[in-house]
């Protein structure tokens, strides 16, 4: 974790906002087997929930970001067995899309990431978020979250 | 449709310069089709511009609108609102919707987010190819529906030229060559016969080489206020 970010955490570990959006016919199920399973992860993590993954737009990505996430995951069924086929496969080109969209931007493509597993997969899930969060956390607090923080500490004091 | 390509981030953000406010206007025509410049890609371009700029320290204020034709006053009287209390307009339409912009706003600056590429379709999902050249003067009835002025790369008229090679252009592989194009249609139609007929040097002065073009229907005119019916 870099200075900066642990100084916009007040010298503890920032509260990272992870937002994953998931298919309700596969990651979404393997959250709730976690769940029920009692599998620990990483609380930094918020799951929204989609029809599939080929419902994902760029807009939902950079809106997440906008509104304050640092790392976004989009989780999908394994390639080959979406549930309308090709959905997994359109939402890997747009997350590939939207990193070369964050690099313009100034945000680190790696905070934007596809993820493939089956509804029964809890540990990959588990995993995923676990990778995910590690990524974040390396990276420190979205640029858009470091600039809000110095515009409103500009003496560098801890919040 | 005119096919039309977004500028780069960096190119967008300096022609913005100082400005506070802007709008981006997007249109819900051909570039919504070719997706460069509709709704969508107002909002994503809005998008990056809020976060771009807040992070280099500018933080603009970016809003969008998009109008179902950029290239049709009446379109553009519903943003006037809008256009007065911004700084810059960054157009998404055309080359014609930018000046549309300009022309019917004359207070307003208007840059543009896209380069105008082409006139072309969809040739299968995410590409695009080029297709008419606006030459004025179309010839297509006796080339099978191909067009050598848009699709010949030295626009040759009466057959290919050396750079032919199995079927392709010499300036790239990836591009047919018209000719071969246009010969196996017409032997496929069993129309070969056409290609004997010489075609005749183009008269470019119906395309660009005119200068500036301009079409005037009198049919379709608005009658003048002095010819309207009188009222009685």
């Amino acid at each position: 974790m870099t200075a900066e970010a642990t100084q916009i955490a007040g010298g503890e570990a920032p509260a990272i906002n992870i937002i994953a959006f998931c298919c309700h016919y596969c990651a979404y199920a393997a959250a709730d087997l976690a769940g029920s399973l009692r599998i620990q992860y990483p609380q930094s993590v918020k799951v929204v929930k989609l029809p599939c993954t080929g419902k994902l737009d760029v807009q939902l990505i950079l809106d997440a970001f906008e509104h304050g996430a640092d790392g976004v995951m989009v989780a999908g069924c394994m390639e080959g067995d979406c549930h309308f086929q090709q959905g997994n496969f359109n939402a890997k080109r747009r997350v590939t899309h939207t990193q070369g969209l964050l690099r313009q931007i100034g945000i680190e493509p790696e905070r934007v990431k596809m993820f493939n597993m089956s509804s029964a997969m809890a540990r990959r899930w588990a995993d995923a978020v676990t990778v995910m969060d590690e990524t974040v956390r390396q990276l420190g607090p979205s640029p858009l979250r470091r600039h809000r923080f110095k515009t409103a500490h500009p003496q560098g004091e801890t919040p | 449709m005119i096919v039309a390509e977004q500028k780069g981030l960096d190119e967008i953000k300096n022609s913005l310069g100082d400005a506070k406010r802007v709008l981006i206007v997007g249109c819900g025509t051909c570039v919504t089709v070719c997706f460069s410049g509709g709704a969508k890609e107002a909002a994503v371009l809005g998008s990056s511009l809020r976060m771009s700029t807040q992070i280099d320290g500018q933080g603009k204020d970016v809003s969008e609108a998009t109008v179902q034709r950029q290239c049709e006053w009446e379109y553009l009287d519903t943003i006037r609102d809008r256009v007065e209390k911004a700084d810059i307009v960054l157009s998404l339409g055309c080359g014609v919707g930018v000046q549309a912009l300009a022309e019917h706003y004359p207070d307003a600056v208007v840059v543009p987010g896209l380069n105008t590429t082409f006139i072309g379709l969809p040739v299968e999902q995410g590409v695009w190819a080029e297709r008419c050249a606006a030459c004025g003067s179309c010839m297509l009835g006796s080339t099978g529906g191909i067009c050598p002025i848009a699709r010949c790369a030295k626009q040759l008229l009466n057959g290919p030229c050396g750079g032919s090679s199995h079927g392709k252009c010499e300036v790239s592989v990836e591009t047919d060559c018209a000719w071969q194009l246009i010969y196996d249609k017409l032997k496929a139609q069993d129309r070969l016969h056409l290609l004997m007929e010489i075609a005749p040097p183009k008269d470019w002065r119906t395309g660009r080489d005119g200068g500036p073009r301009k079409i005037v229907r009198e049919d379709l005119r608005l009658p003048k206020t002095s010819e309207a019916p009188s009222e009685s």
